[in-house]
């Protein structure tokens, strides 16, 4: 049949190249654009835990955060008033806009975002628990490319 | 203002000022050690600093929950857990060479550990302590 042939073979290597990039692009967790982290806030928060990328809360919740570091879950995170004016500017700046991350989650905790949950939900609730990992805000010990703000699933490793 | 209040102020003013004439990360632990101590008026007691270090203060945490009770060696975040660099300065140079940084974490560790914030007393016996380990 000839109509088979009407496509130009080098259409197909567009067709292949198009299909490649999409499937790359899918796997990108979107909600985590790539914001080079304020160096001040990668030094200064990443003393406890990883540095979370801005857009994974909103304006509000960072807000939150900001003020009341003296009790940040648990734990005094204060700051100088100077480095905390400057960290809250550039969250807010940087803060989520993305319609699932424009709501507040509960307690201001990424890990009880909507978003967060689903995306975990195939991860059973015993490898929480494992000692190697501790806490869903122990980001890195799976994802091993968090500290380069890159959460996608395809490095993620879980630990035994 | 309280005396205690007092006294704190005064103590951030004389932390300040004894470590004016050196740039952030130019001081070492002796001379952290050496201010603090000025500043308590007593001489700083190793196994004071290894006890307060090692025991818990009536709250969850203590010192060591995050620093490890061997401080030559790596801890990790009680809470997050996240590897937390060796503590003991022998062990790891970018430890006690800032007093801001020093003074900011000995404010937020005491408030976690012992919910207060450590006398000058108490930041020299446990940098002596942690000094000791070479």
């Amino acid at each position: 049949m000839t109509h088979r042939n009407a496509f130009p073979r080098k259409c197909w290597a567009v067709v292949v190249a198009l299909v490649a990039s999409h499937a790359a692009l899918a796997g990108d967790d979107r909600r985590a654009p790539g914001v080079a982290p304020l160096p001040k806030y990668k030094q200064e928060c990443t003393a406890c835990h990883v540095a979370f990328p801005p857009g994974m809360l909103p304006a509000d919740s960072w807000r939150r955060l900001l003020g009341n570091l003296p009790h940040h879950y648990g734990t005094d995170a204060s700051l100088d008033t100077a480095t905390a004016n400057e960290l809250a500017a550039w969250l807010a700046a940087n803060a989520g806009t993305y319609k699932r991350v424009r709501e507040a989650p509960p307690e201001d905790r990424i890990t009880r975002s909507a978003w967060f949950i689903r995306k975990h939900d195939e991860v059973p609730s015993a490898v929480w628990k494992r000692p190697a990992v501790k806490s869903a805000a122990n980001c890195a010990v799976c994802h091993t490319q968090a500290d380069q703000g890159d959460f996608n699933e395809h490095t993620v490793r879980i630990p035994r | 203002m309280t005396q205690s209040n007092l006294l704190r102020h005064v103590g951030a003013a004389l932390i300040a000022c004894a470590m004016q004439p050196m740039a952030a990360h130019a001081a070492t632990p002796a001379d952290l050690q050496a201010a603090y101590g000025a500043l308590s008026g007593t001489a700083a007691a190793p196994d004071r600093g290894q006890q307060l270090f090692t025991t818990p203060h009536g709250r969850e945490w203590s010192c060591a929950s995050c620093h490890g009770s061997v401080p030559t060696q790596p801890g990790k975040h009680a809470s997050t857990g996240k590897p937390i660099a060796a503590l003991a300065p022998a062990f790891n140079p970018e430890r006690f060479v800032d007093a801001a940084k020093t003074e900011k974490w000995f404010r937020r560790n005491c408030n976690d550990v012992i919910g207060r914030e450590c006398s000058a007393a108490e930041k020299a016996d446990v940098i002596a302590w942690l000094r000791t380990f070479k």
